[in-house]
């Protein structure tokens, strides 16, 4: 049972205050599209053994959804940030850089 | 290979056991295989086994990196029922369930097959309609499957408790040849058969690149070194997104923790296996005398084969409330496994983007009880390039065109 | 015979005797005892039978790693099977039996197995009962089951109670022998918050036994002074009876504390569960003594060197009155010491180290003890008990040299460190060459959140098996008297080269009847990793999990194997530490309190009138209200006749409420929405439809546009929470650049829907605004008052009557709901429920999420393309639904569904198609969605999804029942009843 810590209102969370929400940083493809992306989009995952991108939702506290950085072997936690932004902040690359040196995750690294 | 059997078990005895020969061979692999399977998992075991039994292939090896039998198929609390709803999920499950039948007689390897039945119960009025549509679908599908009432359930159950008072039952699912197996039995006898066939079940062996040429595959990287084939099977459940990112290709798959218990074993007072999906929780009893439980999955992704706690905690709850009985027995372990999950929650028999690579994968919590239908699948679909009748439906493409295998839609879990 | 010695005892009270029952037969202990001292005080050395040869088995241990000691406890709603005895404190009235044997723990039929077990070497039953097929089924399962398993099955609802504690701490020390309690003072005084807990009665662990002299005082002495001083610490707890049961991720431990197990009839619950998020853990958890594999180690009788001790010290217990002691080390020498200064009689020490000339034989020996070097037993004498033990050298092949009687067999194989919390979370091992044990390895332990360490180990757990070496690996800075210690001897077989038939009688797993010769043949037969052999032979299975069994069965399968130990590996630990009752796991979500159970205003009201309850989500809705002399299906007919011609209401409370306001709220609702919501004008109603982003329908309802920029969205009873989050999740996390606020009011207001061609009469006869055609037309709404209440009144219907819908506060709610009652008496007023609402809207043609919807259909699929806005770019679910499958024009669509002989469609049934497919499934053309006795039409109606439905009106397809039987339904219109809405529209 793993612990986040909530960016929005500051509280270390337990588990069972947060539903996941899957995958971080997917690019929504609507109408115009062609099929490959759509499909990526709904159901290409990157589902490393290593450092992954993720949603959360502090859905038992403040409400906010938050993205983590997270390690799938070890639960080891990079960070936590705001949902509100396409790709992680610097700060969380260099923590995960830190910990991980040479991780590549999707376009980032 | 010699045969298993009561007196084969008599005539050891009188040399003291001394003569029992390798239940499967330890080789180290060859420079080439026509096929390599990667994962001695049951599905990967069986795949091999009708391999060379359905087409005569038989210059196969498995290749595992831990030890066979090590992942899902010795996790699991080795359930085996084909009521499903959809048309391609029940053909596929009633053939793994058939092919149970007899797989004792077939390997020589007592699996334990026993056909005790499966009661999926009805709690809410959603779940009698989506139960009573299953009920339908199975008639026309070849499946043996029955609606029966609550009296009927707690005959079959007596130690449930059927008044709820939260959620009383209000009648199940009921498959009279559904039933359990001792899940590494499965594994161990196949690997016994593929052995005796001459295949190769290469232990502690870690697959670490997938080689091409061009579009084609020719072999793989291992700790053990390279090692050629023309067609190379991946199937290695939780694992499955891992081996397609070294053969370049991605799968519409997310790898999550799925956790099981027992209790501490007590004489038998439960002759079926009950899945209740509303409170989420499922209870047999093995032979042994341990109640086997389960429940529902982790929410996000982990390679770790542990689970979170408060999911065993949802368990427990659903089931006592269910079967008063539990409360006084005791937790005797608990443990968690990778499961592979799609988008549609239903199994990935398929072709891939690289050519002479071909995956099976994706069968998420209900994977055991589809070893043997799984395997048949996979085995025609390798030695001839393309899917057969059980597998078309499983295909990768599904998910572009949005054409999807959905079984939760009669309020069923896939366990 | 083992019996109650005349002076000693630490932890019992002499002048409080206790009663208890064995099998029926009343015993004597004092409080105090555990229940295996008090069945050793009176000469009950055999205590249960083994799972699978069922051999009498006697106690072995003392504390919770006895693998034998296994009662079925109480009775009735207090029954509890396979409590452990030594582990299980005494109480006045206790009443246990022994399990697993009939007719009786003496003479057990099943012990046959014994006389046949060459014939069921390991895994026996994976190589026969394969002929004839159906004999596993009825002949050989049975059979195998019937012998099978332990203790019996409970009966009745527990009527105990359980609890939860959670707790965060700084540190949390699991373990109070002397390693634990150094370590809580150090992290005590530093001020840190600490939970110290120890899993048996006592503090203060083998120390109390074992521990010697600190600082010049008796080692019991040291420790009573560390409790208290931890006592007076406010910023730590303490608990004994409580167990580290397991290690989780970040930090969680589950601890297990028996709160009244020992005093059943005080208050309180029975066992209380910790969730205990610690920044540290230290496990303290001590060491568990070795058996050792020789011929004859499970006849009772022979037991661990340290419990024959424990018995004495702990609980002035003698296990019997001659005790041989066989050892590798020098700790088992104490034993010994103990004993004879007890008065009991030690005719020898059989050491298999070669040479035995430690300080510790040095003292035997000066008490006139006969000890013996490089020897061994060959074998023990006896069947039930232990007569005697037949003696031999360790170096050989087992020929007996002489024969002592005895009635007691002390033996040692050294210590194993408790590491089972280090691993449960992914800690690993090192194996100690010197010490022949795995220890915790520091460079890899179990991780925390932040990547780093989160548990460490000290003491014993962590290898060091001396007094001071345990105190100053925990910190502490004392200094230590006590007798050193010669190097053990690692002894994996009993003589080294035990014959066969001698490891044909050499326990590993007492309680699954493994044999050094089972571990040995899985081996042979290629089941190499640990945990095949441990799987094939069930080594290590049991309910102790292998506590003693594990190193002993690892050493063999490496010697099998010619491989060193670490390279065979180990199994895993898995949590628990020991066994914990799924009641405490439980806690107090049973029975009322499983799941919290939403109720509408009105509820209370509901239950008066003896409404039939449906669980919809985590609400409860009348299905119907049932009156005297009815069945549920009359109720139900009634209800809808009556709304159809008279009045009904509907309790609609549970529908949930959200309100989207915001500058950008209508741009909002037009992705959420099929439909376009921007536009809605203000005071107006739309029936909206949402789309998951994968095309299928999830959800509809009523919107009502409030104001410029606030809306209303009505969600179904069980779509309000999902819904909310799912706004909120795209607001959030994909458009969080729009102004939006979504607030769920699904609990602020009751709603009641007034039903039928009563319904204005009702309302205006209760008084207040005009809710007349002309002011309030079908699909609009309006705040006002109606009676003494402040409403807002929808006019929407779900029924094709005369609807209004109407919120009040939810305070107002009851109220609301009898005035309407009240004044509707008149007019022919009844409650109904949810089944004569999807009754009505079935005779509609109106579709419901969950019947028409199962997470696979498409809003085309129910010809529902008018609410599909044609002006819009993008939808959630318009992407999706433009793919090849979606798009596909032999989907199912809906229709209506007639049956020629005016009976009912059962419900879910298939329509079928002529032929098979390939995998000789019967083809199918089409499936029913709703079916119902429609009282209004007096016939079966249903709405169903066919292929190439709406092109093929007036057409009849095939149901087949699962009875054999078939019903013809006639393809019609969806819309059974009031096809042009005049009834509502009025």
């Amino acid at each position: 049972m793993i612990t986040l810590h909530c960016p929005y209102c500051g509280v270390d969370a337990d588990e069972t205050e947060l539903t996941p929400g899957g995958e971080a940083h997917l690019k929504r493809f609507g109408p115009g599209s062609s099929d490959e992306d759509f499909e990526g989009y709904l159901f290409a995952r990157q589902n490393p053994k290593g450092v992954h991108f993720e949603r959360w939702r502090h859905a038992y506290g403040c409400g906010k959804w938050f993205l983590a950085a997270r390690c799938t072997m070890t639960l080891e936690v990079f960070g936590t940030y705001s949902a509100q932004t396409t790709e992680p902040p610097k700060k969380i690359k260099d923590a995960i850089s830190a910990k991980r040196p040479g991780w590549t995750w999707g376009a980032f690294s | 290979m010699k045969r298993y059997s009561a007196f084969a078990i008599a005539r050891q005895a009188l040399s003291h056991h001394q003569g029992w020969e390798r239940a499967w061979r330890s080789p180290q692999p060859k420079r080439k295989y026509d096929v390599i399977i990667v994962g001695a998992g049951g599905h990967g075991l069986a795949t091999a086994y009708y391999l060379g039994k359905n087409f005569g292939i038989t210059n196969v090896a498995v290749i595992e990196k831990g030890w066979l039998g090590g992942g899902n198929t010795g996790r699991n609390t080795t359930i085996i029922r084909s009521n499903y709803l959809q048309d391609p999920s029940a053909a596929i499950y009633e053939k793994a369930r058939s092919l149970y039948e007899t797989l004792s007689q077939e390997l020589n390897y007592n699996i334990m097959f026993s056909p005790r039945g499966v009661i999926m119960l009805a709690q809410t009025q959603s779940e009698i309609r989506g139960y009573q549509r299953t009920a339908h679908a199975n008639a026309l599908q070849g499946v043996q499957t029955e609606w029966i009432t609550p009296a009927r359930v707690k005959e079959l159950c007596p130690i449930m408790n059927i008044d709820g008072p939260r959620y009383p039952v209000l009648g199940g699912l009921w498959q009279a040849r559904g039933g359990t197996a001792r899940h590494d039995a499965v594994a161990w006898g196949y690997a016994r058969a593929c052995s005796d066939m001459g295949m190769d079940i290469i232990q502690q062996c870690e697959v670490t690149g997938v080689r091409r040429e061009g579009a084609k595959v020719v072999g793989v990287e291992t700790t053990k070194g390279a090692i050629d084939c023309d067609k190379l099977g991946m199937v290695v459940a939780g694992h499955a997104g891992v081996l397609a990112d070294m053969a370049g290709f991605k799968l519409p798959v997310e790898s999550i923790a799925l956790q099981a218990l027992v209790s501490e074993p007590i004489k038998p007072c439960m002759d079926v296996v009950v899945m209740a999906n509303t409170v989420h929780g499922y209870l047999s009893q093995s032979d042994k005398g341990e109640m086997v439980i389960g429940g529902g999955t982790d929410g996000f992704n982990n390679y770790t084969q542990r689970g979170s706690f408060h999911h065993i905690e949802e368990t427990v709850r659903a089931l006592v409330e269910t079967f008063p009985m539990l409360s006084r027995l005791k937790m005797l372990r608990q443990w968690g496994g990778i499961v592979d999950m799609t988008g549609d929650r239903s199994a990935i028999i398929s072709k891939t983007p690289v050519e002479g690579v071909f995956v099976n994968c994706g069968w998420g919590t209900g994977g055991f009880k589809a070893i043997p239908g799984s395997g048949w699948a996979m085995a025609e679909l390798i030695a001839k390039g393309a899917p057969g009748p059980l597998a078309e439906a499983f295909t990768m493409e599904r998910f572009k065109r949005g054409q999807f295998i959905d079984e939760s839609v009669a309020a069923g879990v896939a366990h | 015979m083992s019996t109650r010695l005349a002076r000693g005892g630490r932890l019992v009270d002499r002048s409080t005797a206790q009663e208890f029952t064995f099998n029926g037969k009343t015993m004597r202990g004092f409080a105090g005892d555990t229940l295996a001292s008090a069945l050793l005080a009176n000469d009950q050395m055999l205590v249960g039978r083994s799972f699978k040869y069922h051999r009498p088995r006697g106690v072995v241990a003392s504390g919770a790693e006895e693998p034998n000691g296994l009662v079925n406890m109480g009775r009735g709603a207090a029954f509890e099977p396979n409590q452990r005895v030594t582990t299980t404190e005494l109480f006045d009235g206790l009443e246990a039996e022994s399990q697993n044997h009939w007719p009786s723990l003496e003479f057990d039929v099943g012990a046959i197995n014994t006389k046949l077990a060459k014939f069921l070497p390991a895994g026996f039953y994976y190589k026969m009962f394969i002929h004839p097929r159906s004999f596993w089924k009825h002949v050989y399962e049975p059979f195998i089951r019937k012998s099978a398993g332990l203790g019996r099955a409970p009966k009745d609802r527990d009527a105990d109670t359980y609890e939860h504690f959670h707790m965060h701490v700084d540190l949390l020390v699991v373990g109070g022998g002397l390693a634990g309690l150094v370590a809580a003072l150090k992290a005590g005084r530093e001020g840190k918050r600490v939970l110290l807990v120890e899993q048996t009665a006592a503090w203060g662990g083998r120390a109390m036994v074992d521990g010697g002299r600190i600082d010049d005082k008796d080692a019991a002495i040291w420790v009573k002074s560390a409790v208290e001083a931890l006592e007076n610490m406010p910023n730590v707890t303490i608990r004994l009876r409580c167990m580290g049961a397991g290690v989780y991720d970040h930090g969680l431990v589950l601890c297990y504390e028996k709160v009244r197990e020992h005093e059943p009839d005080a208050a309180g619950p029975r066992q209380r569960l910790w969730n205990v998020r610690a920044d540290h853990v230290i496990t303290a958890t001590g060491a568990i003594e070795r058996p050792l594999s020789f011929a004859g180690n499970d006849i009772p009788g022979v037991m661990l060197a340290s419990a024959v001790r424990d018995y004495a010290v702990n609980f002035g217990v003698s296990c019997g009155d001659r005790t041989v002691v066989v050892t590798n080390n020098d700790d088992a020498y104490r034993t010994a010491i103990i004993l004879k200064g007890e008065g009991l009689d030690i005719p020898v020490i059989l050491d298999a180290r070669p040479v035995v000339d430690s300080p510790w034989a040095m003292r035997a020996r000066e008490m006139g003890i006969r000890v013996e070097a490089g020897k061994a037993v060959s074998k023990i004498l006896g069947g039930k008990r232990v007569t005697g033990v037949a003696v031999c050298a360790q170096a050989g092949e087992g020929s007996v040299t002489e024969e002592i009687a005895c009635d007691v067999v002390a033996m040692s194989g050294g210590w194993s460190p408790v590491v089972h919390l280090w691993s449960h979370c992914g800690g690993k091992l090192v194996w100690d060459d010197a010490l022949a044990m795995f220890r915790p390895d520091p460079e890899r332990p179990p991780l925390g959140a932040d990547g780093r360490g989160f548990v460490s180990v000290v003491g014993s757990a962590n290898g060091h098996m001396m007094t001071g070496a345990v105190m100053a690996d925990a910190g502490a800075k004392v200094s230590v008297e006590e007798v050193a210690e010669a190097e053990m001897m690692p002894v994996w077989m009993m003589p080294q080269g035990a014959k066969r038939s001698l490891r044909e009688k050499a326990w590993l797993d007492y309680q699954n009847d493994v044999k050094v010769s089972d571990v040995q043949l899985a081996a042979r037969e290629g089941y190499e990793s640990v945990e095949h052999t441990k799987r094939y032979t069930t080594l290590g299975m049991a309910t102790d999990q292998g506590k003693l069994s594990n190193i002993n069965g690892l050493a063999t399968l490496s010697g099998a194997l010619n491989k060193a130990i670490p390279d065979v590996g180990t199994t895993t630990f898995r949590p628990p530490y020991t066994p914990i009752s799924l009641g405490s796991i439980t806690g107090a979500a049973k029975g009322d309190l499983f799941q919290p159970v939403r109720k509408t205003p009105m509820h209370d009201w509901h239950v008066a009138q003896n409404a039939d309850f449906e669980p919809v989500g985590q609400w409860r809705r009348p299905y119907a209200f049932v009156r005297d002399g009815e069945s549920v299906h009359d109720a139900v007919m009634r209800e809808v006749k009556n709304t159809r011609q008279a009045l009904g209401l509907l309790d609609a409370s549970t529908l949930g409420k959200l309100v989207v306001s915001g500058p950008d709220a209508g741009k909002f609702l037009d992705m959420m929405y099929t439909n376009m919501m921007s536009t809605l004008p203000i005071g107006k109603c739309r029936y909206g439809l949402m789309c998951s982003e994968n095309g299928f329908l999830s959800d509809d309802g009523v919107v009502a546009r409030i104001s410029e920029d606030e809306w209303l969205c009505h969600t179904t009873t069980g779509g309000a929470e999902r819904i909310h989050a799912w706004m909120e999740d795209w607001l959030q996390c994909e458009w969080w650049d729009w102004d939006v606020y979504v607030t769920n009011v699904t609990e602020q207001y009751a709603q009641v829907a007034v039903v039928g061609p009563n319904a204005r009469k009702v309302l205006e006869k209760l008084g207040g605004m005009d809710v007349s055609k002309e002011t309030l037309p079908f699909m609009q709404w309006a705040d006002g008052q109606i009676g003494d209440f402040k409403v807002r009144v929808y006019r929407i219907s779900f029924s094709g009557e005369l609807s209004y819908e109407i919120a009040v506060d939810a305070g107002q709610g009851l109220a609301f709901w009898q005035a309407l009652m009240a004044a509707g008496e008149e007019f022919g007023v009844m409650p109904y429920g949810t089944e004569c609402l999807h009754i009505m809207r079935a005779e509609k043609g109106f579709i419901m999420i969950g019947d028409e919807t199962d997470g696979t259909v498409i809003p085309q699929d129910l010809n529902l393309n008018w609410a599909l806005s044609k002006k819009k770019d993008d939808y959630l679910g318009k992407r999706a639904q433009e793919r090849a499958y979606m798009a596909d024009p032999n989907r199912w669509k809906l229709v209506g569904l007639e049956t020629l002989d005016g009976s009912v469609i059962p419900d879910g049934a298939y329509a079928v198609a002529e032929g098979t497919n390939a995998n000789g499934q019967r083809n199918t053309e089409g499936r029913v969605t709703s079916t119902y006795h429609s009282p209004t039409l007096d016939r079966g109606i249903a709405m169903g999804l066919i292929l190439h439905g709406p092109k093929r009106m007036g057409e009849v397809v095939t149901f087949p029942k699962v009875d054999g039987g078939e019903v013809q339904a006639k393809i019609v219109d969806p819309v059974f009843y009031d096809k042009d809405g005049e009834k509502q529209n009025v």
